[in-house]
Order: C-alpha cells, then structure tokens, then sequence
C-alpha cells in the first residue's frame, strides 16, 4: 500500500438549528443517503459513491458550526504512532470510546491552535448500502437532486494558521498543496493526505474554531450546473457561483444550508502528488485565487461563518 | 397592495414592505433592496442582526451564538428569522458589511 497514515477526510459533524430543515436540504437537495437516525438525535448521511457508514452527522443545537472533523488512518497502529508524535508537538490527546458515533472504533481527538477539533480513527464499518463491488452499475439508486459523490473537504477558519500548517505536514504528513503568503506568514493553507488537491484548508481569522465550509463532491461542470439550477428553483441561500477557483483550479458554487452552515459542490480539480512543490499566491492576488473568473472576493464569503 | 406591514430603518428612514407571514431579510432582499446587510440567510452568522426599537414580532430559531437570550429580550433578533406582526422601526446591530 502506497498511501499510509492519514487516507482522507472521512467525516464532519455539524450542528444545525432545525433538524427537519436540515434533512430536507442534505438528502433532497445535495443529495446524501439517510444512513441511521440514533437515539441521542444526531442524524448519519453519506453519498452514493463512498463505502463506509457514513461521513455527515448532524447534531441539532443552539447555535450552528463545527463538532469535529474526523480523518481516517490506515491502520489501528497509526492511531499509536500519531499520538505519540502529536504529544511530542505539544498538543494534548484525548479518547473516544468505540461505538461513540455507530459503526465508529476508537478515535483520539485534539484541538488545533486554530480552535477546531479533529479526531482520527481507523475503523468504520462499512455501509450496506455503498458502491457496488461486483460487476458494478455505476450507481444503486439514481443519484438525487444535486448528485453528491460524498464528502470532500471542510475549510476552517482561525488563528495561527502557520502553526497548523506545520502540524498537519510534520506530524501528520500532509502536502502543504498551495498557500496564500503574506509578509508575517502564511495566512490561507489547503493541505492534502491523498492524491487529492485538499482535505482540509484553513484561513487566517482572529475568533478561532470558525466553520467556513463543508463541500461535497460531484462529478462534472455539468452536474454543477445542474446544482446551481436546484439553488435557484428551490430558492436555496446562495453564496457565489457557479464560477471556478484558481486555487485547486476546481470549479465550484458556495451555499448555505438552513442554519447558516456553508455548503460548497465542488468538482474538479488537479491531483496532488507527495513530490509536488507547494503553490503560493501573493495577498494582491487572493481574488483570482479564490475566484478565478471574478477576481475578487466578496465580503460575504470572507466575513460569514458559523 | 398585497397585505404586509412596513419595516423602517433608522438610521436613514429608508422602507419596505414586508409580507405578512413573511422573514424581514428575505423579502428585502426579494424587492432587490440591500437597507440590512445579507450574510447566509439561516439564522448562523449575525451579519443581519438588527435591534427592533418599535413593533410587534416573532421570530424562528436563530443561533446562540449570536443572539444570547438577554439580548433576545433586549430586542435584536436576526432579520432572516424576523417576522412582523406589525409595522416594525428596525436599527442595524450586526457583525460584518454583507452584500
């Protein structure tokens, strides 16, 4: 196996303000699979195209944003080695029981100096109902309303970018795939595991432990074509978009869900390679980095987060 | 004249109608008019916070975070979540500039 340590983003939990609301625009409108409603409320989603149980929970609650995001390892012994090298980093380690989230084993969590928590585990049970193994149809079912592969990436907005940057590529062998270097640091960071462009990207921000987005991804420019159509029938909140990012060259539309929380459908993108050199943009050219065809940003995508 | 109540900023006396039954930002924003500052339209962010000085209203769910309990009795709300029930005398109180 080529790929070791951390594999992927494997999943996020969100809070959200009305649960109802929530499913309607997760499985009618992107398009996710109800996986298991649990009895301490929290709801379990996936997409068509990924394996394991499930990579969105949604947890209802006072007050929109992030819960955790969870990176699984190849693994059971990853999860040893990553916490020693994480204690060594200085950062402190805690554990979740397996069965805390069904189908989930053990999981070591921490809080980044940017506020947010993220776990790694190594074992999810896989999902009955994922993609098919032999002599495959392309899907089971026909895909709904804006036909989410499965979960993509979350970007993160808070302080110390420059630390977390140098968390996920020393401790955690990320590739630092592209940044935005100001003259004290870097201030945006897209990092990757995999052969992805990102699984998680972080912007500079003074509140820390800030949601900016969870994206998901679909498989063509027609299907986020077809995305924007649903925003614009539906009356879905919209961000900007359809339009593309210099950054990952993905194209891409910004939304939100019922409580506030970004959505992003993203397809596209280059493939990222352990060996790549890093990509820099100047902060003069943020514009066309994040939008490539309006070359600037909008006040809203840089200041509303949950 | 579709029945509706009129909602009036202070700060520079510009108004709108609002539907009745309907949320004070989205029905602004429908009437292309851009008087409160459009953040994610959920209830999440705090860039449409108001403080509502005049005016008979309920409001949906908003976060938290954003408007504490104390402040909710003080009067601000957010005005994606804000539904008139009678003409309302609204002052800007949010986070950031919108669009």
């Amino acid at each position: 196996m080529a790929l070791t340590g951390v594999l992927r983003a494997g999943f996020v939990q969100l809070r959200v303000l009305e649960m109802d609301e929530a499913l309607a625009h997760y499985i009618d409108r992107i398009g996710l699979d109800l996986v298991d409603k649990a009895a301490d409320g929290r709801v379990y989603l996936k997409g068509y195209n990924e394996f394991d149980r499930h990579s969105i929970v949604l947890r209802e609650a006072d007050a929109p944003g992030l819960d955790v995001m969870g990176f699984k390892v190849a693994r059971e012994s990853d999860l040893d080695a990553f916490e020693k090298r994480i204690g060594d980093f200085g950062l402190t380690i805690d554990h979740v029981a397996a069965g805390e989230q069904p189908g989930v084993g053990r999981r070591i969590g921490l809080t980044l100096p940017s506020g947010h928590r993220i776990e790694l585990y190594a074992e999810m049970a896989r999902s009955d109902n994922g993609p098919i193994t032999e002599n495959p149809d392309i899907w089971r079912d026909d895909p709904r309303g804006m036909r989410a592969l499965g979960f993509d990436h979350c970007l993160f907005y808070g302080p110390n970018v420059a630390e977390v940057s140098r968390f996920f590529t020393e401790i955690l062998d990320f590739g630092l795939v592209e940044k935005v270097e100001a003259p004290v640091g870097p201030i945006a960071v897209w990092l990757s595991s995999s052969t992805k462009s990102h699984e998680v990207a972080f912007v500079d921000h003074p509140e820390p432990g800030k949601f900016h987005h969870v994206a998901f991804q679909l498989e063509s420019w027609h299907d986020v074509g077809h995305a924007a159509d649903l925003i614009a029938r539906y009356n879905i909140s919209r961000d900007i978009g359809p339009t593309r990012h210099g950054i990952t060259r993905a194209q891409t539309i910004y939304f939100f869900d019922p409580s506030g929380n970004r959505n992003e459908v993203f397809a596209g993108g280059y493939s990222y390679f352990p060996d790549h050199p890093t990509r820099v943009w100047t902060v003069d050219q943020l514009g066309k980095g994040i939008f490539y065809y309006e070359k600037e940003l909008n006040d809203r995508f840089l200041g509303v987060v949950t | 004249m579709t029945k509706g109540f009129t909602v009036t900023l202070a700060e520079t006396g510009a108004h709108f109608t609002c539907p009745d039954g309907a949320r004070v930002l989205i029905a602004m924003e429908k009437q292309g008019l851009r008087h409160i500052p459009i953040g994610c339209r959920g209830g999440g962010c705090g860039t449409c916070r108001v403080f509502i000085a005049e005016g008979a209203y309920r409001t949906r769910k908003m976060s938290r975070a954003q408007v504490s309990e104390e402040q909710e009795r003080a009067g601000y709300a957010l005005a994606c979540r804000l539904i008139p029930e009678s003409d309302l005398l609204l002052r800007l109180a949010g986070d950031g500039q919108g669009v």
